[in-house]
């Protein structure tokens, strides 16, 4: 199927219509094997005991919350420079799935964190581009809400979408040089070696899991958000039907 | 009565509907959290010391930048000349805003706090004490920082006028906040000194700010 | 299952995520609901869009 085939809503609620379900399944089936894994397969850390466990929610959520900043770049572009009629609703729904795996990885980083190294929370390189991250996240939601008119939201959104895409590995590379250059007091041990396959297999299951869930979840979003603008349009007519009687 | 408890309730309505009054607030609470340490470098220790001055500034701007929704809406879309018609006496109209503002910008910040001393490496039973010296501080923030807001509406004037004017202001309450909440940290000063005059000072602001936000209204726009 | 002496952070960290997860269905499902229940409130009262036929 062409992609372009998928610009008519109509059929993308068609095609979400039959696909979900499938992806349900697939996404309850993966999760029920990833943590069936993640707590009965793979073997406990010889450094981090137990909560090496903890990494089988923390890595994805990590993953995702960049994914969905990768997605929402694509659909940025879609809506400037294609302006494919469903860039729109696939830029406005990533967002608040990106944010909340976001912050599913930094709250489960700081619960890994502090029986590990001591302590919740440490400004370094990798959680301090995370944490930007979820601003820019957050931002990006007031954004939406802020502008009334739907498309003039729409280009606001992809033009700071794609503006915060490529200040990521901006924000990264310099976060890793500040924080650098300001060596922290204490010194931290970085618990376990490097990933065991026996923790490995099951990390890879979860990872998966959790995208069939953003998948999921993206879709269903995308379909919602489709009805909304059609109870919108709907409204408008009546409204106007009502006007011109 | 009925008449106050109306405006305290459109008021807090209006602020938690345009989806943004109250959150906002929060965010950018957090966004000063984040920035503080890309300045004074990563090292805990030191951020653990002047977090409790961190959180109150962080409350502080916040604060201030939410200061415009408390009267400038209203005087654009004409509803303050309604207010200042009315029956109800307009030093007790503003202090009904000033609340319904304090519980839809101050006390989200105030319950974000004990999160953000997080990220600051406050240590467990401090944040508590932050936290709670915020409680009582911060409606001494909103309640000054209503003065400004009348006066940028009489003024007319936006911009950077109502920091300017309001943050003179709130120095005693910041110098109270911050070293009751220091007092606990570092046990070198009593706590309850700081504490008690905190409370006096919120106390006086509940009274002088309506006061003098009416009478500079009442003037202003006539 | 010994889940060893940082139990309680293992239990928090997945039962946040849990949390956060039936968050999201909830919002997809009551939002789908809705919608379908707008869409149906408008269609009863006879107003279509362009691309459908007329009733």
């Amino acid at each position: 199927m062409e992609w372009i085939a998928l610009a008519n809503p109509s059929r993308f609620l068609a095609l979400a219509e039959r696909l979900l379900p499938w992806l349900a399944a697939a996404t309850a089936l993966a999760f029920a094997a990833g943590l069936y894994a993640a707590f009965f397969v793979a073997p406990e850390d010889y450094q981090q005991g137990a909560t090496v466990r903890i990494m089988f929610i923390h890595v994805p959520g990590a993953w995702l919350g960049m994914l969905g900043w990768a997605i929402m770049s694509v659909a940025a572009l879609g809506t400037l420079v294609w302006r494919h009629p469903l860039a729109d609703v696939a830029l406005k729904t990533a967002a608040p799935i990106g944010a909340a795996f976001t912050f599913v990885c930094l709250v489960t980083g700081a619960l890994w964190g502090r029986p590990m190294w001591g302590t919740y929370w440490v400004w370094d390189a990798r959680l301090t581009s995370v944490l930007v991250l979820f601003l820019m996240y957050l931002g990006l939601i007031a954004l939406w809400r802020a502008i009334e008119d739907r498309a003039r939201a729409a280009r606001a959104a992809a033009v700071l979408t794609l503006v915060g895409a490529v200040n990521l590995p901006i924000i990264k590379f310099s976060v890793d040089w500040w924080s650098t250059l300001h060596q922290p007091a204490s010194v931290f041990r970085v618990g376990g070696s490097t990933i065991h396959p026996a923790i490995l297999a099951p990390l890879l299951v979860m990872a998966l899991a959790f995208t069939l869930l953003f998948a999921t979840l993206y879709v269903s979003a995308m379909r919602n958000e489709i009805l909304r603008r059609r109870v919108r349009t709907l409204r408008l007519l009546q409204v106007q039907t009502v006007q011109g009687a | 009565m009925t008449a106050l408890a109306a405006l305290l309730l459109r008021d807090t309505r209006l602020a938690v509907r345009v989806g943004g009054g109250a959150l906002m607030g929060v965010l950018f609470f957090l966004l000063v959290v984040t920035m503080v340490p890309f300045g004074v470098g990563p090292d805990l220790k030191l951020l653990a010391r002047i977090g409790p001055a961190i959180l109150w500034i962080g409350a502080l701007l916040a604060t201030l930048l939410g200061l415009d929704r408390l009267l400038a809406a209203d005087h654009d879309d004409g509803s303050l000349d309604l207010i200042l018609m009315g029956h109800a006496p307009l030093e007790l109209a503003v202090a009904a805003k000033a609340l319904a503002h304090w519980l839809t910008t101050g006390l989200p910040l105030v319950i974000a706090a004990p999160l953000f001393g997080i990220f600051l490496n406050i240590d467990g039973s401090a944040i508590g004490i932050v936290a709670l010296t915020l409680l009582v501080g911060t409606p001494a923030l909103t309640f000054i920082g209503l003065i400004g807001a009348a006066l940028a509406v009489a003024l007319e004037r936006g911009g950077l006028l109502l920091p300017v004017l309001v943050l003179p202001l709130t120095v005693p309450v910041l110098i109270f906040g911050i070293a009751a909440g220091d007092a606990a940290i570092l046990n070198a000063a009593p706590f309850g000194a700081p504490f008690l005059i905190l409370i006096a000072l919120t106390l006086t602001s509940v009274v002088i700010g309506p006061v003098a936000a009416a009478a500079v209204l009442r003037h202003g726009l006539d | 299952m010994n889940l060893g002496p940082y139990a309680a952070f293992i239990l928090a960290a997945y039962s946040l995520t849990t949390a956060v997860v039936v968050a999201l269905i909830l919002w997809v499902l009551l939002d789908y609901r809705v919608q379908r229940k707008l869409l149906a409130d408008l269609e009863a009262r006879g107003v279509t869009r362009r691309s459908e036929p007329p009733r």
